[in-house]
């Protein structure tokens, strides 16, 4: 990944992004916005208070009996040409982040602005074009090839739907493709079955590249993948991105994966943002509990360290969506909860630059408390 | 996993008693199919102690699974009913030979003296009978035990895996169970009769991070406490690097290196296990830019490259003389003390390349 330009960005925004974020507790929302419009870089997409409730309904009447809170007001930026990765356990939130922002899903609440135009509730109508800029990457490369679609109709299906007529035909096109991601052109006529999982996933890349997008959302582009497989998948995104000048959220459960593909990264639990901040803060200094527990879980494969290192082992499961715990919702499972926890939510605050934290008692922390709320 | 010279041994020594717990010789499992004969395992050996515990690693396809339910005595009832696999090599377990062996008396080992964890706990339990069911059966069928006697070993098995209120959960079915209990309650139900040896076959693949890690550290506890063989089979070196004394990394139906882990983890000696580590991003090593992936993709069971089934993806495959690698099956040997690979590489060429190429890079 463009490592110098992105420090070169960090380092721009990092004066505006302090400001920002300590102001960004959810009220504040609208000063934020305008506030952040002065900033040098202008983020592709900005996600404010963002909110994803499934209702539970019950009977014959479908009277609605309570909420699942899969994505419980979150906010971030993602700028354009970095890497913004989404990590997190089963149930966090982190897919339904993936469908809201591609808008494959509606929000409840909060808004979604991409390159300043709102999203947030527009109509399929009104999307279709810009479905050109917002492309998905989907985790199953079984699931998501129709295997009664040859390659070559998969693959041109976005310039079919888009009205599209690429440069030299859309054959010639779609070929271009795929020897973009490393299949052969002789590929066009053949159909999903012939292929292993590392090449379905190619195909899919190729989809999702077709019209050219500015956005790609991958939701855990590699874990149906074979290691050595996962290896040659990451590594094309990597190229990808550096030929196209992509903007890559990449969703995944695996933090090695993570800290690799991510320029910064963003830690969810129970459809709450926890801790973002970039790779090298986050992986270095974790200041959530949460981070810094899930770090140590990591298995290392080096097993003259198995007895060296410390762990820190959660005990219990994640709790329910849909009944979560007051305050902070990592109390439950957290070693430093205390009263505070249980009654103050805490915010998401930057207590260094360009690393914000949502925590009453964060690890790592600097000397003074935060650089302030205004 | 100590080493047994088996590989050279004659006929007549194979057939005697190994004293190791578990051993595996010259194990092959085929299944014709009707595109062709796919040889899932090809002559596998390898032998396990009580109280030790072995890492199977390998890609999808290289034949794990399937030397796990050979040992297990699972490819069996397919025979019957549609004569379809084909094995044969010697499995011995406690100086029994199971690969020969009368199916009952199989069924009488299966559960009470050898276990299984598998990966997806959600397929494995049945949805219809509570867990405490499902696991006072498994009790019952090696025990003659009255049922309050066997539900009270139930109970107090889920509580030895840490389930929360153990004697109200027992009543559950296992929708109401989240991933990782119903993980354990697998674990619980596999070693309610204290097996000597236990497989689990990818049992933390479908868990989250830090479930994963109370799994293996509940594995281990347990290993220790009953002192069972286990096998771990996985393709995540993290996990293995955890859990195993000694590794085995499978390629192509075949093992291509195996050794104590700690060894095979610092001087891997075969390209293939090269290929593993470098394709992994590391989170205990300074960010590097680029993975270095294999290229190519796993092999097809049916045509598997003639000579070594790691050639097409090697980047070493030249360096032997004669076209070697193409032509003939690279056999395994011992190239230090118990770390034996089937590379037609030199030892010390191999040696070179690791800490001149291949470490520096990782």
């Amino acid at each position: 990944m463009t490592e110098t330009t992105e420090t070169t960005k960090t380092a721009e925004t990092s004066e505006t992004t302090k400001t920002t974020k300590t102001a960004e507790t959810s009220e504040t929302t609208e000063t934020t916005g305008t506030a952040d419009d002065t900033t040098q870089v202008e983020p592709l997409l900005r996600v404010r208070g963002l909110v994803r409730h499934f209702p539970i309904t019950k009977g014959l009447l479908k009277r609605k009996v309570g909420a699942v809170q899969a994505v419980d007001g979150i906010d971030f930026d993602v700028r354009p040409g970095e890497t913004l990765g989404v990590v997190g356990e089963s149930g966090c939130g982190k897919s339904t982040t993936g469908r809201l922002i591609t808008r494959l899903d509606e929000p409840t609440g909060g808004s979604i602005e991409f390159q300043g135009t709102d999203i947030t509730h527009l109509s399929q109508g009104k999307l279709r074009p810009m479905r050109r800029d917002i492309q998905m990457i989907f985790q199953d490369p079984y699931g998501s090839l129709n295997p009664r679609h040859t390659i070559g109709a998969i693959v041109s299906t976005p310039f079919r739907l888009q009205g599209v007529e690429p440069e030299g035909g859309v054959k010639k096109e779609v070929q271009r493709l795929l020897e973009l991601v490393g299949l052969s052109p002789e590929h066009y006529n053949r159909y999903p079955h012939e292929f292993s999982g590392g090449q379905r996933q190619r195909i899919g890349i190729a989809r999702a590249l077709a019209l050219k997008p500015k956005l790609v959302v991958a939701d855990e582009p590699v874990s149906a993948l074979d290691v050595s497989i996962q290896a040659q998948v990451v590594n094309l995104m990597d190229d990808l991105q550096e030929e196209l000048g992509l903007t890559y959220v990449i969703i995944a459960h695996d933090l090695s994966v993570i800290r690799h593909v991510s320029d910064r990264i963003a830690v969810m639990y129970l459809g709450k943002i926890v801790e973002l901040a970039d790779r090298a803060s986050l992986y270095e200094t974790p200041m959530h509990p949460y981070t810094t527990a899930l770090l140590s879980a990591v298995p290392v494969p080096d097993p003259r360290r198995r007895t060296q290192r410390e762990r820190i082992l959660l005990k219990g499961d994640v709790p329910s969506p849909i009944n979560p715990p007051s305050g902070c919702r990592f109390r439950t499972r957290c070693w430093k909860a205390t009263e505070e926890c249980a009654t103050t939510e805490p915010p998401l605050v930057a207590l260094r630059t360009g690393h914000q934290v949502a925590c009453h008692h964060p690890e790592n922390a600097p000397q003074e408390r935060p650089v302030d709320a205004t | 996993m100590t080493d047994s010279s088996d590989d050279k041994a004659g006929a007549a020594e194979a057939a005697k008693a190994p004293s190791a717990f578990l051993e595996v010789r010259d194990l092959k499992v085929h299944f014709p199919t009707d595109d062709g004969l796919v040889k899932s395992v090809d002559g596998l050996t390898f032998s396990l102690e009580k109280g030790k515990t072995l890492g199977i690693v390998g890609e999808s396809g290289s034949g794990k699974s399937v030397t796990s339910l050979a040992v297990m005595g699972l490819h069996r009832a397919a025979r019957r009913e549609r004569n379809k696999v084909r094995m044969s090599g010697e499995i011995w377990l406690d100086g029994k030979e199971l690969v020969g062996a009368d199916p009952d008396e199989v069924r009488r080992l299966r559960g009470r003296r050898m276990a299984m964890i598998f990966q997806d706990p959600l397929s494995a339990l049945h949805p219809f009978y509570t867990v405490g069911n499902q696991i006072v059966e498994a009790y019952r069928v090696h025990h003659d035990v009255s049922r309050k006697t066997a539900r009270k070993r139930a109970v107090e098995m889920l509580d030895r895996v840490g389930i929360p209120q153990p004697d109200k959960r027992v009543d559950d079915h296992p929708h109401q169970f989240s991933g990782g209990m119903r993980q354990r309650a697998m674990i619980a139900m596999a070693l309610v009769n204290n097996p000597e040896l236990l497989i689990a076959d990818e049992p933390t693949t479908a868990l989250d991070v830090t479930v994963q890690a109370q799994i293996l550290d509940l594995i281990r506890d347990l290993q220790k406490e009953f002192g069972s063989a286990v096998i771990l089979i996985t393709h995540d070196l993290g996990v293995v690097a955890e859990l195993a004394d000694d590794l085995l990394v499978m390629y192509g139906g075949r093992c291509v290196e195996r050794g104590p882990s700690e060894k095979v983890f610092s001087r891997p000696q075969h390209p293939y296990t090269w290929g593993l580590l470098g394709s992994m991003p590391r989170i205990d090593r300074d960010q590097t830019d680029r993975l270095i992936p294999v290229k190519g993709s796993p092999p097809s069971l049916i045509n598997v490259p003639s000579g070594c089934a790691f050639n097409p993806r090697c980047p070493y495959a030249d360096v032997p003389a004669d076209d070697l690698t193409r032509t003939v099956r690279p056999e395994l040997r011992e190239a230090a003390d118990g770390h034996f690979s089937a590379c037609h590489m030199a030892p010390e060429e191999r040696e070179r390349i690791w800490t001149e190429e291949i470490a520096p890079k990782l």
